[in-house]
């Protein structure tokens, strides 16, 4: 407060104009600084250190005690179950995300159909998967796929059709995972390109018809190269949640059977936590980062063009 | 129905192109025939998840049809909601996720605030650097915090690992960076005539922040405020990590790993838990849904 006083002070006397003017804009940018303070600690010390702390711990040996190098790199490239982890969060992610950006296109697409009147309601319900807490309607699906009792295996039954078993099977459980992923994740999509569709010029579409275009071609010719920037940044996004997630795997398969499911999170989460190996815990996570900055950095760059164009 | 109908008759009424109408006709009985369809995929577990919580444990292990209750009860409502132990959860879940709103409000408001208007050295650097804070996952953090807690507990003494408070710490790692984001779009959508009309009336910056800012931006907020609570609700990794002992579980990890004892799943029980803990979220979507879907879009489409 005195501070400020002085400051003020030095203006009113108007003696030397420029260095006060100076010592203002120092004021402003010092208290714009507090304020980002608080923000700048959460970043360093919660994120950014930790960060930089599991590359360090990735090179200790397993009681931390002795320096390894790349021993653990080398350690994880020599085992079979990381390779597996490595094709299954590609597998995953990929196989996901684009079956996400697929329903979320067409649904979006139905609900941008329909009057106006009834889309508020529909794309209310539509959503309700991505409100629930993933954990939570993961449990719903684990018991959708229960082994003796499954819901889903009593429908096929009924028309003659032997049991599916859910989360028993590599390829089933895979499978599983994918599909419960995909649920929670397409209602997303679904929101983000119906805000795209509606930001496309209605004049577009009328050119389109008038020029006598299939609906096939107003997609491809019209709807598309303007959804072009949504759809890429949305994917990528979830292509980041996707390919780090943890919970869906953990609740409904725990990485089994015989880590036929186990993703990065999941498999770090079980060798760095479960097992007490934090340094090859920490590696194993590692592995996730590569993937992670070729997604930010495009991301990064489809924000800053379109600050350009702004 | 009606809805169909009476649009159907509008576009009747309307004279010209008549084979546009008709296809036109066609293309809403599809489109409401595949939203149905995709309505009941997106439905079914929730729905299945309240068939289940009305049903006794004798009802889910007979052969009956799955999808229909004979005999509806509420006995695993009175069940858990009498059950201390899920009362604590419920209670854990609601302290931290509140704290962690309002901590996260405080720090993005005011750092959103200073990054957008109040230049200062190295504050585009940060607003990058906030947006990539929030492409970093949890999973990646998880195993060097599990280490660094380890080692204040020796160093200081301080027990950080198996608290409910500690996830007070950890969880605006999560919510922080996202909220700081969307609301430097919000505050830099204000016109600058603005605070600067109210600089020039002598207004301190604080003034300007709690006078003009807040209130214009108010929807931001409070699709900030919705983002940050559901992130902090439905947290799992941090809580699995970091704690054990049930009367510190938050609701997600408390219901996976107490109602489910050894491999004797009692599924009426989880069904109701589960639904009860998504019943708060579900409750703010219902209500504020057109923020909560402004905050969604905001993050990819603002910036």
């Amino acid at each position: 407060m005195a501070d400020i006083a002085v400051s003020r002070a030095g203006t009113m006397n108007g003696a030397k104009g420029r260095s006060s003017l100076h010592r203002l804009m120092q004021r402003k940018s010092t208290i714009a600084f507090l304020m980002a303070l608080p923000l700048i600690l959460v970043i360093a010390l919660l994120v950014a250190y930790p960060a930089a702390y599991s590359v360090y711990l990735a090179t200790l040996n397993k009681s931390m005690e002795r320096f390894v190098g790349f021993g653990n790199f080398t350690f994880l490239f020599g085992r079979e179950t990381f390779w597996l982890v490595v094709k299954q969060s590609c597998l995953f992610a990929i196989t996901a995300v684009i079956f996400k950006a697929l329903i979320g296109f067409v649904v979006a697409h139905f609900v941008h159909n329909i009057p106006t009147k009834g889309q508020r309601k529909w794309r209310g319900m539509l959503l309700v998967p991505w409100v629930i807490p993933p954990a939570m309607s993961t449990l719903a699906w684990l018991w959708l796929f229960d082994p003796s009792y499954s819901a889903f295996n009593w429908i096929l039954w009924q028309f003659g059709i032997d049991p599916i078993p859910w989360t028993g099977n590599g390829s089933w459980a895979r499978f599983s995972v994918i599909l419960v992923n995909i649920w929670i994740g397409a209602p997303f999509f679904m929101i983000m390109y119906l805000a795209a569709l509606k930001s496309v010029p209605e004049q577009l579409y009328e050119a389109a018809a008038i020029d006598g275009a299939t609906w096939w071609q107003r997609i491809w010719y019209v709807t598309l190269p303007m959804m072009r920037n949504i759809i890429a940044i949305t994917a990528l996004f979830s292509l980041i949640v996707t390919f780090a997630n943890f919970d869906i795997v953990r609740i409904l398969t725990a990485g089994g059977p015989i880590d036929y499911t186990h993703i990065f999170a999941t498999w770090a989460f079980r060798v760095g936590i479960e097992s007490g190996d934090i340094p090859l815990g920490a590696t194993v996570s590692l592995f996730m980062v590569p993937i992670l900055a070729v997604a930010a950095v495009f991301i990064l760059r489809d924000i800053s063009q379109r600050g350009n164009e702004a | 129905m009606t809805v169909v109908t009476a649009d159907n008759a509008a576009v009747a009424a309307r004279p010209k192109y008549g084979s546009i109408t008709k296809s036109r006709r066609w293309a809403l009985r599809w489109s409401y025939f595949f939203l149905i369809l995709f309505a009941i995929f997106f439905l079914t577990p929730p729905v299945y998840m309240f068939i289940t919580s009305l049903k006794t444990s004798a009802e889910i292990s007979a052969a009956t049809n799955p999808w229909w209750v004979s005999n509806p009860t509420l006995s695993n409502y009175i069940e858990l909601l009498t059950q201390n132990q899920y009362l604590v959860f419920f209670r854990n879940s609601a302290i931290v996720s509140v704290c962690v709103v309002a901590i996260t409000m405080v720090i993005s408001v005011l750092a959103a605030f200073a990054l957008a208007r109040m230049k200062f050295w190295g504050s585009a650097t940060l607003a990058t650097g906030v947006f990539l804070t929030y492409l970093i996952p949890e999973t990646l953090l998880f195993i060097p915090l599990f280490k660094t807690f380890a080692f204040i507990r020796d160093a200081l003494d301080i027990e950080l690992m198996n608290h409910w408070w500690t996830l007070i710490i950890l969880y605006p790692t999560l919510t922080v960076p996202f909220c700081t984001w969307i609301m430097i779009g919000y505050f830099a959508s204000i016109p600058k005539e603005l605070d600067e009309a109210a600089l020039i009336d002598g207004a301190t910056w604080g003034q300007t922040l709690t006078k003009i800012f807040i209130p214009v931006a108010l929807p931001g907020i409070i699709a900030a405020t919705i983002f940050a609570f559901t992130v902090s609700w439905a947290q799992f990794l941090y809580p699995l990590a970091f704690t054990t002992s049930t009367d510190q579980l938050v609701l997600p990890v408390g219901i996976v790993t107490t109602l489910i004892k050894g491999d004797v799943f009692n599924w009426g029980q989880i069904m109701t838990g589960a639904l009860l803990g998504a019943a708060p979220p579900l409750i703010i979507y219902a209500f504020l849904m057109d923020y909560y879907i402004a905050g969604l879009t905001a993050g990819a489409t603002k910036g």
